[in-house]
């Protein structure tokens, strides 16, 4: 288990004030001139070393990222977007992060910013997150008034802005394209790349985009060391991560903890274990809505990170852990998730818009049994043709659930469809 | 074309022939453009419809998207674009009370169709629908992301956490009065901690000040 003094959001349920005075006292802002004054090379370069992957749901490498970016850019803006329009189903990390500790955050988003030469920032709160926003607000004129952002931040004749723009209630927002496309005062529908965001992103200019998370941990890698940061967790898992732990369990919660953790050790250390115990368990999706989900044998010794998931044919994604138990309609629980994608689907591509309709009304029939078995390799195959043929990854998040209820659970979906042939023999030919 | 607010013939009776921001939203609006870089004014379109929106009522009639084109040099049917892809933008009027439940998959698992039911039976409304004198809107929303608080329950701009049926009929009977229920966890907990407290950082979650 990590340590108390290994935890970086210390706030994390805000026992304490989010603002500028208690932040201080907790770390943040503590000579932020001194990190700014080793360099952007050093930065990145200290991040890339820390083996930081993307918290929002990718897991590519933050360092990385941000070395793409063009150097020396003299006749165009750069800008820093932070995505914070967190709504991958199970997930509510950054939520905490926003309304309790949104200094660091804004230290960090001054320290990536200035890590790639951009002269402000964006951050794209969702729009139902108003309390959340108000909070980031807060934050940010305290941090303005303390000349820690703004001209001259920190007293090192760095000019950087920091502002907020709001969402209106999209999921697709957070694709990082449709979020650029919604600042830009437009509906969110994701772009054709290339160009990537560093050639081209917000107003055409390059721009690098990164999750709360990812930017909020920034700032203390860089205090204790690329070296602290990589001795938790794994090797190319490394680091501590917010876990969010909802459905089945006794007590539901965040909590920050080492990367690679055993799933079955996090559910019952922090989350008071699987309701009517781990034997009660069904099935855990460990990584928000868009990543399979996992029978319980697979649960009783998979870690949580990248790679482990990655291997038993599921995903870290977010980090948003969703346990159901025996009691759970496991069926209707995907269905319920097919619907959603219907609903989010941004209607650009046609086989994301077509099918995601499609597939939440022919999961509706697999709930109750009535379709006949063949339909279930007809939908598998759907789930195929829309996976990689879509501008943007929410065609593939619709498909893949399906796909490992089906993987896992098609023995359950094919009982129903028998016992409802059974029970109307004559409705279902 | 046709403007987006007139596709709900029953609600044409409802679309008011004019808008204009107030002066004090006016400045604010001022403030909004200023956040953006000059000539790139139309980032200020999703902004300034949640100022109209919240001017007008909680509800975005077709006058009010083209003042926010007009105030920002916008071709009207880019702000009817933004206007009718966004879910928080009601296109139709709404109650004083804008009562939105969660019922994706995590909320599902916690109970979120007895808290449907529980609203139905309290207001006497399905989904979709407004009381008859104009106080509460009911409706279902996807993933409010506050799932290990589930589940959730968006009135107006707060949230109501770990939610049973229970509660449903304190928290309309408080915003009848006219109060505003407090809002966050419903059972007594802090955020996102394990219910009976945290089992990590005890330096920093030990002086449990009251909220």
């Amino acid at each position: 288990m990590l340590r108390d003094e290994d935890r970086i959001f210390t706030n994390l349920y805000g026992f304490q004030d989010f603002g500028l005075d208690a932040a201080r006292k907790r770390g943040d802002w503590d000579n932020t001139a001194a990190i700014l004054q080793n360099g952007r090379e050093w930065i990145i370069e200290q991040v890339k070393e820390s083996g930081l992957r993307g918290r929002g749901g990718a897991g590519f490498s933050t360092g990385m990222k941000w070395s793409f970016m063009p150097k020396n850019v003299v006749d165009k803006p750069v800008y820093l977007v932070i995505n914070a329009d967190e709504g991958e189903p199970g997930t509510c990390k950054d939520r905490d992060i926003l309304r309790h500790d949104p200094h660091k955050l804004i230290e960090g988003c001054l320290i990536a910013g200035f890590a790639i030469g951009a002269s402000a920032c964006y951050i794209y709160i969702r729009g139902e997150f108003y309390n959340e926003g108000s909070n980031v607000q807060r934050a940010i004129d305290e941090a303005y008034a303390a000349g820690l952002i703004g001209k001259n931040a920190c007293g090192t004749g760095y000019s950087y802005d920091v502002y907020i723009h709001r969402g209106a209630g999209a999921y697709i927002c957070g694709e990082e394209t449709a979020l650029i496309e919604s600042i830009e005062g437009k509906k969110g529908q994701p772009r054709n790349k290339p160009p990537f965001p560093a050639q081209a992103g917000l107003y055409s200019c390059p721009t690098t985009v990164n999750n709360v998370e990812s930017i909020a941990v920034v700032p203390t890698i860089l205090r204790r060391g690329a070296g602290w940061f990589a001795g938790i967790g794994r090797p190319k898992n490394t680091g501590t991560k917010l876990f969010c732990i909802s459905g089945h369990v006794n007590k539901p919660c965040n909590v920050e903890e080492e990367m690679g953790i055993p799933l079955k050790e996090l559910i019952e250390r922090h989350a008071g274990g699987v309701r009517g115990g781990w034997d009660n368990l069904l099935a855990v999706i460990p990584g928000g809505s868009s990543v399979p989900l996992m029978p319980k044998e697979t649960c009783d010794t998979v870690l949580m990170d990248f790679d482990s998931l990655r291997d038993v044919r599921s995903g870290l994604g977010t980090a948003a852990v969703i346990v159901m138990d025996k009691s759970t309609d496991v069926v209707k629980a995907i269905a319920r998730l097919s619907s959603f994608y219907a609903h989010e689907s941004c209607g650009q591509c046609t086989p994301c818009r077509e099918g995601t309709g499609w597939m939440s009304r022919i999961m509706q029939r697999m709930v109750t049994g009535n379709a006949r078995v063949e339909e279930i390799d007809l939908l598998l195959q759907v789930t195929k043709q829309i996976e990689g043929h879509t501008i943007c990854a929410l065609g593939d998040a619709a498909a893949w659930p399906i796909q490992g209820l089906f993987r896992h659970f098609r023995p359950e979906v094919e009982r129903r469809i028998q016992a409802y042939r059974n029970a109307a023999p004559l409705a279902a030919e | 074309m046709s403007a987006p607010a007139s596709d709900h013939g029953h609600q044409h009776g409802h679309e008011p022939t004019s808008f204009a921001f107030t002066q004090e939203n006016l400045e604010l609006a001022k403030r909004i453009i200023a956040k953006y870089p000059e000539g790139k004014q139309a980032s200020a379109c999703m902004p300034l419809l949640d100022v109209a929106q919240r001017q007008n009522g909680g509800w975005l009639p077709r006058v009010a998207m083209d003042a926010v084109a007009d105030l920002l040099g916008m071709p009207r049917i880019r702000v009817y674009e933004v206007a009718t892809f966004y879910t928080m933008y009601n296109k139709n009027p709404v109650g004083k009370h804008h009562i939105q439940v969660c019922t994706t998959t995590p909320c599902w698992l916690r109970g979120s169709d007895d808290i449907v039911h529980a609203c139905k039976n309290k207001l006497g409304i399905g989904l979709g629908e407004t009381t008859a004198d104009g106080q509460f809107t009911l409706g279902e929303v996807e993933c409010s992301g506050a799932c290990v608080n589930a589940p959730v329950v968006q009135i107006g701009d707060d949230y109501y956490e770990d939610v049973a049926p229970e509660h449903i009929d304190g928290i309309v009977e408080a915003l009848k009065r006219g109060e505003t229920p407090k809002p966050g966890s419903q059972i007594g907990r802090r955020s996102s901690e394990p219910v009976g407290g945290p089992t990590t950082l005890a330096a920093f979650t030990t002086t449990q000040a009251d909220d």
